[in-house]
């Protein structure tokens, strides 16, 4: 174990034909957690079955929530001569099914590949005899060879607001907060110090209930909660856009869009995830909401910073692995550097061609003790990971695999938490979440130091 | 019931309130939500637990990440199986084809992990670009020098039983490959078992201890050898029927050996197995060792599940299972705990299942096939059940209804096989029904559904 955050050889990345223990999903899971955020919403994937039963499975397991994902549920017969008619059904099933206010529909790469027309499917549809019952009808196009599932979480904002957010709505002095795909935590702590603010805000989308709802009676079929539609209509006209994720600059994204096409100004920011960020987000905060940081969230940020400096020695040279969404590990990495941790390894299953400059703008002062890696497995990452004495992996706990073969503990973070409880509410945004993420990292290590020393020292 | 789909009425039948009718074996229905995944997952499901094997995943990343390390198959050797391969193809593979890839990726993952073969698994767009995998898998396999059997699991060709025939396919094409002199004839071939939590580990050593020669288990902590010489047993032992009874009748044909169905969930059903194992080799020296071997695997068990019963006797329960054949053993597992069963239903019982099914359970019984969320949901609340019993899908409609959940498929952690697997599963059933959190749950209290008004 180094001390030092020594400087050192960069590692030497292989190049594999086959992807191995893959730290990315596909496309349209990203599509179908987004969509759950939305008010009366259900997620239908144009596809085979097994796409949704699958998403289920994975969503299932993380969030303890019941996920239902209709599908159109393809055989061989639609796949030659399309797939007109299950889709039709499928529609109208969903709907005397679940009574939902908006079907969101991503395809899959079966429909992608033999080329289903979804605007010509929509049309067919809408001029039928039910067109007057249909629900809204929101496609997105999710082909699972292009992207992972993070482009499909960000393509469904787009779409929402490109299909709904109109410029009818008079300028009001609501804001739009596209927030990425964060925790029902992270995103409850978002509306808490939004509303701290004074600031009325729509948060697309907002699974916050949906994920995370409270014990019942009665089965819901669409679970209370998300984003409502009325809201997002309203986007068009809010007082400006607020999206996370440095990745996303210059890429089309839902905040940009309002900006091209409805004169939206768009902010986009960094995850708010350590103080640097943070400030920066709480920066903006002040200048829209034209107030002083309120002395709750004053008082955190003091008390993680005082939380910092005690607990400094522990974290200080340890070595990190951190892996996840793009943006999610950049914002990992700008807290890990503000408290002396090295991420001696940053990689990511995504390819958005951003990750290195982006890292570079948080934590400026890396450069050659880290390893930063697109396009990334877990497999690659374990055998790049024997040469740099990590001293833990920070990320989903797909990382255990690798952990325990390091034998080297996992500090669980993002999405999924597979193998632990409570991974929806794991806090990791704001000055709340940093203290949160301190604690566990420096509870971490302590718990390494004790357990594999000879003495078990009983203060540490 | 005004929500349930008019085209899904047929599959779903009360016992005494009509004439017996039930439909099943059917695609599921657009838009329906169904509980069941598609071909590929069949077939994965088979074969997912052979450990010194690679199963590589041809096709866009998502079918192997979500079936990476997803089962509790243990493998008392080689881990290979927990390792998730994909070609992971991408947009220019589309267009171009994926042969190139598929054919680095084997040969690149060959020479690292040296496995005894190689599953390739065509999902569902690999069919529709063109891809040749067949040829791919003929020339790595001469290359090579190993089996490189593809799987023919193009998710939308059918249904999860397609798949589960796929696998089956492709696993008969190892059967026959190795010498089988030295095989005794008291012996027997486990179909249909995937050793979750180390079950198969406790049939064998039952077999093993009435002195039955146990050749290859298919396919929990399987290894290719054994199943190259499976054909060496006299008897298969047929477990999940509709996942292997395909190569139990392949088998059949080939080599003549005959089959039988089992189950090793139940007192009841697991004494039985054993007999007609016993009975069918005819050897006195076998039976009365499977004699003894069930009295006193009784004798320890039976006194444990009785302080259990006290507890459990007159709660209600619900089933939702894979396979119908489970549901069977499942409902007597029950009536062994003095618990009754409300609904009873599965994604792949066949007419015959369905009839047995009828004749097992009591009136007013609810049976349906390939059902969905929102059916379960109304069923649990119409029938005010204690206990849902089914897999990861099912939980959270049990959980947020405040039901009490017992996990009885692949994710499962603890054996629920065998004598001392009925101990483990009366534990979990009594931990989870006898729980005071129920108490708490608005389900259970009055006036409560307000407290989440806005």
């Amino acid at each position: 174990m180094s001390t030092f955050p020594i400087l050192q050889k960069k590692a030497v990345l292989p190049n594999y034909a086959a992807v191995r223990n893959a730290c990315k999903l596909c496309t349209p899971l990203g599509a179908t957690l987004a969509f759950r955020g939305i008010e009366g919403a259900l997620p239908f994937l144009h596809g085979s079955q097994g796409c949704a039963t699958y998403m289920r499975r994975y969503l299932i397991s993380h969030f303890r929530e019941p996920m239902d994902i209709a599908a159109s549920n393809f055989s061989e017969a639609s796949t030659v001569f399309g797939g007109t008619e299950v889709f039709r059904q499928g529609i109208r099933n969903v709907q005397s099914q679940y009574h939902p206010a908006l079907i969101g529909i991503a395809t899959t790469c079966l429909t992608e590949t033999i080329g289903e027309d979804m605007n010509l499917l929509m049309n067919r549809l809408r001029k039928s005899d039910e067109a007057g019952t249909l629900p809204i009808l929101v496609p997105v196009s999710t082909p699972s060879y292009r992207g992972t599932h993070i482009d499909g979480f960000h393509a469904v904002a787009l779409a929402l607001v490109k299909q709904l957010a109109g410029n009818d709505g008079k300028p009001g002095s609501q804001i739009n907060l596209f927030s990425g795909m964060i925790s029902p935590a992270d995103l409850r702590y978002l509306k808490e110090v939004l509303e701290d603010f004074h600031l009325e805000a729509t948060l697309l989308p907002d699974y916050s209930e949906t994920l995370d709802g409270p014990s019942l009676a009665e089965y819901h079929k669409i679970p209370e909660g998300g984003t409502k539609i009325d809201s997002i209509r309203a986007m068009g006209g809010a007082q400006c856009s607020i999206e996370f994720g440095r990745t996303l600059r210059e890429k089309n994204t839902a905040a940009l869009h309002l900006q091209k096409e409805h004169g939206v100004p768009a902010h986009q920011l960094g995850m708010p995830i350590g103080v640097r960020e943070t400030d920066a987000f709480f920066d903006l905060l002040e200048k829209i909401a034209h107030r002083a940081m309120p002395r709750k969230h004053a008082l955190e940020r003091g008390r993680l910073i005082d939380a910092y400096v005690d607990g400094h020695k522990y974290v200080y040279g340890k070595r990190a692995i951190v892996y996840g969404e793009e943006d999610f590990v950049i914002g990992m990495v700008a807290f890990l550097a503000e408290i002396g941790v090295v991420p001696v390894l940053c990689a990511s299953g995504g390819e958005s061609g951003c990750l290195a400059r982006s890292i570079a703008e948080v934590a400026p002062d890396l450069d050659d003790r880290t390893t930063i890696r697109e396009g990334m497995d877990f497999a690659t990452m374990e055998e790049v990971a024997q040469d740099l004495q990590a001293d833990f992996l920070l990320g989903n706990s797909k990382g255990y695999t690798t952990a325990r073969h390091m034998k080297i503990p996992v500090v669980r973070v993002g999405f999924p938490i597979h193998d632990r409880f409570g991974g929806q509410r794991i806090l990791h945004l704001g000055y709340r979440g940093a203290q949160n993420l301190f604690d566990r990292i420096v509870n971490t290590l302590l718990t390494e130091k004790q357990e594999n020393s000879p003495v078990g020292y009983s203060y540490l | 019931m005004e929500n349930f789909l008019q085209e899904r009425q047929r599959q779903i039948y009360r016992k005494g309130e009509q004439p017996y009718q039930l439909d099943c074996d059917k695609q599921s229905a657009s838009g329906s939500v169904s509980q069941r995944a598609c071909v590929f997952c069949g077939s994965r499901v088979v074969l997912y637990p052979i450990a010194d094997a690679i199963h590589i995943v041809h096709g866009p990343v998502g079918c192997a990440a979500y079936t990476w390390d997803i089962r509790g198959s243990l493998s008392s050797g080689p881990e290979l199986h927990r390792l998730s391969f994909s070609t992971d193809l991408r947009e220019m593979d589309v267009v171009m084809g994926g042969e190139k890839k598929l054919y680095a990726a084997l040969h690149e993952l060959i020479d690292k992990y040296e496995p005894k073969a190689a599953f390739v698994y065509a999902t569902c767009i690999v069919g529709i670009i063109g891809d040749d995998v067949e040829a791919v898998c003929k020339r790595v396999s001469r290359e090579k020098n190993i089996p490189v059997l593809p799987v023919h699991s193009e998710g939308f060709k059918g249904t999860k039983k397609d798949g589960y025939k796929a696998a089956c396919d492709a696993m008969f094409q190892l059967v026959g490959m190795a010498p089988v002199d030295d095989i005794p004839h008291i012996s027997v071939n486990i179909l249909g078992d995937f050793n979750l939590a180390g079950e198969i580990w406790i049939i064998r050593e039952y077999f093993e201890k009435m002195g039955v020669h146990v050749v290859a288990t298919m396919t929990g902590d399987a290894r290719i050898h054994d199943i190259q010489r499976a054909h060496g047993a006299a008897l298969n032992l047929v477990q999940c029927s509709g996942s292997m009874s395909h190569l139990a009748k392949s088998m059949k044909e080939r080599w003549g050996i005959p089959f039988k169905r089992v189950s090793y969930f139940g007192v009841e059903d697991m004494a039985r197995a054993l007999y007609d194992v016993a009975e069918f080799f005819k050897d006195e020296s076998v039976t009365a060792r499977t004699a003894e071997l069930v009295r006193s695997e009784l004798s320890e068990v039976l006194p444990q599940l009785n302080a259990y019963k006290k507890d459990l006797r007159g709660k209600r329960a619900a089933i939702y299972v894979g396979g119908a054949f489970k549901a069977f053993s499942l409902v007597r597992a029950l009536r062994t705990l003095g618990m009754t069963t409300a609904l009873v239903g599965s994604q792949t019982g066949n007419r015959e299942d369905y009839e047995q099914l009828r004749e097992l359970c009591d009136e007013g019984t609810i049976i349906v096939d390939d059902s969905n969320p929102l059916e379960l949901a109304s069923f649990l609340e119409e029938k005010n059940v204690d206990l849902f019993i089914g897999g990861v899908k099912e939980r959270p409609i049990a959980y947020k209804l405040g039901v009490g959940f017992c996990d009885h498929n692949h994710e499962r952690k603890e054996a629920l096989a065998g004598f001392k697997g009925m101990l483990n599963f009366a534990r979990e059933v009594h931990s989870t029904v006898m729980s005071p959190v129920w108490k708490l749950t608005p389900r259970k209290r009055e006036n409560n559904a307000k407290e989440y008004a806005a």
